[in-house]
C-alpha cells in the first residue's frame, strides 16, 4: 500500500507555472527526499500534500483520503519553512498547547526529550537559537503521533553541528515508524537520509532513484590524482580501457575514468615500478547527479 | 478544556507577558481616572454637560481609550504579525483551524476591556462619587457596542495591512483622530456642532455617547447603535472577505 500517491499534479500562481507535471508515490516507513534547486516547485508540491492549496489539476491521494481532507490533519505532521511561533510562549506551552489540538496525541515530555529540549521547556521562543526553534517545530510535527511527517527546508539556515544534530533525530523518527516526507536542497543531508529521491526541476520529475542510483546515472565518474614516483608517459596510462581522460599539473596527474579505475591504475604503475605518492580518488556524488540531471550548480 | 478555551487562555498569558500593553489596557485607564479626578475643574458641572461633571465623562473616556488602544493597535498588529510569522499557516495543517486562534484574540480583547472597566468604574464611583449607570444593562450593551465598532475596524486592518508593523501604524494613525472626536481632549458637548457630527459617524465617539446615554439612564440614541451596528457589518464583512491567512 502506497502512502502517498500524486499523480500528474499541476500548479499555478496566476502566470506563474509553480508545477507542471509532477508524479510519484511514496511507501510506508520510508523516508522520501524531494529535491531540487530553488524555485522547482518543491514547497509548492508539498503544500499540495498538506492540504494547504488545492492543485490546479492531477491528483493527490495521502493515507486513502483525497489531500485536504479535514480528517487528514490528525494523521500528518507539518514543519513548514518559516513558520514560527510567538515570541514569548514556552517550549512547554507550545508542546501542551498543540498537543491539545491531537485526539491521540504523543507525550510531549518523552518528545522534548528526545529532541533535546527539556532543558529549554521554560524558555520562551524568542530566546531559542535557530536550531533549538526547528527542534520545537519537529517537535509539533510530530505530537499528534503522526503516520506521516512532512518537513521543508529543515535544516536551512542552521550551523553544521545543529544539522548534523538534526539528522541524527531524523534517522531516530523513521524508527518510531513515521514515514518521512523530506524537501531539501542539500545533497548531503538527502544522500545521508533518503531512501529514495524524487529530483523536482522547473516544475517537473528530473528524476526519480536511490541516492546511489541517482549518482550511478553519472556513469560513475571517479577521478584520481597522485604524484609519480618517476617520470611516466601519458599513453602507459590512456592505453587503460578504465581511462577517460588525462591532465597534467606541474608534477600531479589527473586521471578521470569509470569503473575499477583505481585498481586498474595503481596495477600498471606497480608493473613499471612506479610509485603514486599523495593518492586521491573523487568518486561521483549526488551533488554531481544533480548538476547533471538539472544542469544547475 | 477545549482547543478554543486552551488558546484563549493562552493568549491572555502571552498578552500579560507584555508590560507595556498590559500597563496601557489596564492600567493607564485607571491612573488616567485617579489623576483627573484630583483635578479640580474636573468636578465642576458646565451646563452643557446636562448634569454630569467633566469626571463622569471622562471615566467613559477612559474606558474608551483602553478600547482603542486594543482595537485599534492591539488586535490588528498581534493579527497580522500572526500571518506575517506563519503561525496562522502552521494552524491550518493541525486539526485547529486558524479561525480559532482569531476568535480566541477576539474574547480575549472583550475580557479585557470588562475587566478594564471593572477597574475604572470600581475607582471612579468609590473615589470620586461618579454615578452608578442608571441603566446598567444598557450600559453593558454600550460597552460591548464599542467593542464591536472599534474591534471590526481592527480586524479590517489586520484583514488589508501586509506586515504587523503596518497594521500597528495605521491603527495609531486612526487612533488619534478616532478618540478626539470621541471627546478625549474636548469632551463631545462642548465641540462645535460640524465636529460634533461629524463625531457621531465614528466608532469611539458613537459608543462613547451611548456609555453616556446609559450613564445617566436616557433612552439610547439610535443613531449611535446604528452607526455601531453598520460598523460590525460593514467592516466585519469586508475583514471576512478580504483576510488572508498566509
Amino acid at each position: 500500500m502506497t502512502v502517498i500517491e500524486v499523480q500528474n499534479l499541476a500548479k499555478r500562481y496566476g502566470e506563474t507555472v509553480a508545477v507542471r507535471d509532477v508524479s510519484f508515490s511514496v511507501e510506508p516507513g520510508e523516508i522520501f527526499g524531494i529535491l531540487g534547486p530553488n524555485g522547482a516547485g518543491k514547497t509548492t508540491t508539498v503544500e499540495c500534500i498538506a492540504g494547504l492549496r488545492t492543485p490546479d489539476s492531477g491528483s493527490i491521494t495521502v493515507l486513502g483520503s483525497t489531500a485536504g481532507d479535514p480528517a487528514l490533519r490528525s494523521r500528518i505532521g507539518v514543519q513548514l519553512q518559516e513558520s514560527e511561533l510567538q515570541d514569548k510562549i514556552t517550549v512547554r506551552e507550545a508542546l501542551e498547547l498543540y498537543s491539545s489540538f491531537y485526539p491521540n496525541p504523543a507525550d510531549w515530555r518523552a518528545l522534548a526529550d528526545d529532541l533535546g529540549l527539556t532543558a529549554k521547556l521554560k524558555s520562551r521562543f524568542g530566546k531559542l537559537s535557530g536550531g533549538q526553534k526547528q527542534r520545537l517545530s519537529i517537535a509539533l510535527a510530530l505530537i499528534g503521533n503522526p503516520e506521516i511527517a512532512i518537513l521543508d527546508e529543515l535544516t536551512t539556515g542552521l550551523d553544521p553541528q545543529a544539522r548534523r544534530e538534526t539528522w541524527e533525530l531524523i534517522s531516530g523518527i523513521r524508527d518510531r515508524g513515521v514515514t518521512l516526507l523530506l524537501v531539501t536542497h542539500f545533497m548531503e543531508e538527502a544522500e545521508r537520509l533518503c531512501d529514495r529521491i524524487v529530483v523536482i526541476d522547473k516544475g517537473a520529475v528530473a528524476a526519480l532513484d536511490t541516492p546511489a542510483g541517482l549518482v550511478e546515472r553519472t556513469g560513475n565518474e571517479q577521478r584520481i590524482r597522485f604524484r609519480p614516483s618517476t617520470p611516466i608517459s601519458d599513453e602507459l596510462l590512456t592505453v587503460l580501457p578504465e581511462v577517460r581522460e588525462l591532465r597534467r599539473n606541474g608534477p600531479k596527474i589527473e586521471v578521470v575514468g569509470t569503473g575499477n579505475l583505481l585498481h586498474a591504475v595503481v596495477s600498471v604503475l606497480a608493473r613499471n615500478g612506479v610509485v603514486a605518492a599523495d593518492l586521491t580518488l573523487e568518486q561521483s556524488t549526488l551533488d554531481d547527479a544533480f548538476v547533471h540531471l538539472t544542469g544547475k550548480e | 478544556m477545549s482547543v478554543f478555551t486552551k488558546l484563549t487562555l493562552t493568549e491572555f498569558r502571552l498578552t500579560l507577558r507584555d508590560p507595556l500593553y498590559a500597563f496601557f489596557t489596564l492600567l493607564f485607564p485607571v491612573l488616567l481616572v485617579l489623576i483627573l479626578g484630583n483635578v479640580p475643574t474636573m468636578k465642576e458641572a458646565p451646563p452643557e454637560l446636562g448634569g454630569l461633571r467633566v469626571i463622569d465623562l471622562y471615566a467613559g473616556l477612559a474606558l474608551g481609550l483602553a478600547i482603542g488602544i486594543i482595537g485599534l493597535q492591539g488586535l490588528p498588529s498581534v493579527l497580522a504579525t500572526y500571518r506575517e510569522r506563519g503561525i496562522l499557516r502552521r494552524l491550518a495543517t493541525t486539526p485547529a483551524p486558524p479561525v480559532t486562534l482569531l476568535a480566541a484574540q477576539l474574547v480575549m480583547n472583550l475580557v479585557t476591556v470588562l475587566v478594564s472597566m471593572v477597574l475604572v468604574y470600581t475607582v471612579a464611583i468609590l473615589a470620586f462619587d461618579v454615578p452608578f449607570p442608571e441603566n446598567p444593562a444598557l450600559f453593558l450593551l454600550a460597552v460591548l457596542l464599542n467593542c464591536a465598532g472599534a474591534f471590526s475596524l481592527g480586524l479590517l486592518l489586520a484583514a488589508v495591512a501586509p506586515t504587523g508593523k503596518t497594521a500597528n501604524a495605521i491603527g495609531t494613525f486612526l487612533f488619534f483622530p478616532l478618540m478626539f472626536f470621541a471627546g478625549l481632549w474636548v469632551p463631545r458637548e462642548l465641540m462645535p456642532e460640524i465636529l460634533r457630527r461629524i463625531g457621531d459617524f465614528t466608532p469611539l465617539a458613537a459608543g462613547q455617547d451611548l456609555m453616556t446615554d446609559a450613564l445617566m439612564g436616557q433612552s439610547p440614541a439610535l443613531l449611535s447603535i446604528t452607526v455601531l451596528v453598520g460598523y460590525l457589518v460593514i467592516c466585519g464583512a469586508a475583514a471576512i472577505k478580504l483576510f488572508r491567512w498566509e
